[in-house]
């Protein structure tokens, strides 16, 4: 498992959410099977593009997101308020900013691309070379999902084992 | 939110203006509550850095937030733009994408700081009394409003 690739998205998504919804967060479910994954509700997916390649969909069921939004705006936020999205989204772009300060700060230089609404029932599976985890942080909100999938450049790839080779 | 001494203009202690550009409403909000808790008035606000620049020459600001990823154009040229024109600008950079390359293109465009997001209000007071130096004053004792 490629944990170097997706701790850094664990720990921002921990510190991020405990920092925004000022609340304690706990670590829930970490799996590694694709095939129990399913959309919970409202979905921001980013795009990652580098010499690590992937993408990172954080989900929440409609009732958590309306009362993360709520948490978030300090004002009630209905499940259908275009607020909803926005805050999502927000989070999201909050969540993987830092992860990817953690990573370029150990070498990896990459793109990422603004949030887009996730309309797809499943996320990706995984494969030889691309990680795909479904995790958990419980929060006073709800739970708060984040599918991650990662791989490496190829190009890249063979590029860092040439410069550590040589 | 924690309680901070109002910040004002020395020149003529009125509250300090921001311009604040974000593509999030959200994000926008928050800092907004965040200026208001320092005494601040927010002057404009912006959702992308192309109306950052035309924001700027409307209200001409004291301070500018800018966060880095956004559409149309991204912070780091609407704050290049900017300080072009404007050689006086300051504009402190707000963006969840904190490494090394980001934060030193800003600031070799010319901006005055970098705030990391999730943004905490005490780091943002900290680097606007940083950035506006003898230019502002802390009022304690003051709650904010008062000073407008």
């Amino acid at each position: 498992m490629k944990m170097e690739l997706i701790q850094p998205f664990i720990n921002a998504g921990d510190a991020v959410l405990s920092e925004t919804l000022q609340c304690s967060t706990q670590i829930g479910d970490v799996n590694m099977d694709e095939e129990v994954y399913r959309r919970k509700g409202m979905a921001a997916l980013i795009t990652i593009q580098g010499d690590i390649e992937g993408r990172v969909i954080l989900d929440l069921d409609t009732k958590t997101a309306a009362a993360v939004a709520t948490a978030l705006m300090g004002s009630p936020v209905a499940e259908t308020d275009p607020a909803v999205q926005e805050t999502i989204f927000e989070l999201s772009n909050l969540i993987i900013g830092n992860a990817v300060t953690t990573l370029n700060d150990q070498g990896f230089r990459f793109k990422i691309h603004p949030p887009e609404l996730h309309t797809a029932e499943q996320g990706i599976h995984s494969s030889e070379d691309t990680e795909a985890l479904v995790m958990c942080l419980d929060t006073p909100s709800g739970s708060v999902y984040m599918n991650i999938a990662m791989r490496y450049n190829r190009r890249r790839k063979t590029e860092r084992a040439a410069v550590v080779g040589s | 939110m924690e309680q901070f001494a109002v910040l004002i203009r020395s020149k003529d202690r009125q509250p300090i203006r921001y311009l604040v550009v974000d593509d999030s409403v959200f994000a926008r909000k928050n800092v907004t509550k965040m200026i208001e808790a320092f005494g601040g008035k927010v002057a404009g606000e912006a959702g992308d850095g192309l109306t950052a620049i035309t924001e700027y020459d409307r209200a001409q600001p004291d301070i500018v937030l800018m966060d880095i990823t956004m559409p149309q154009m991204e912070g780091i040229e609407a704050a290049e733009r900017i300080i072009r024109q404007h050689s006086d600008a300051r504009v402190i950079m707000v963006s969840s994408v904190g490494y090394q390359e980001n934060i030193v293109a800003a600031l070799q465009k010319g901006a005055k700081h970098f705030v990391q997001k999730p943004v905490k209000a005490e780091v943002l007071y900290e680097v606007i009394k940083y950035v506006m130096g003898e230019d502002a004053v802390a009022v304690e004792g003051a709650a904010a409003g008062d000073s407008k």
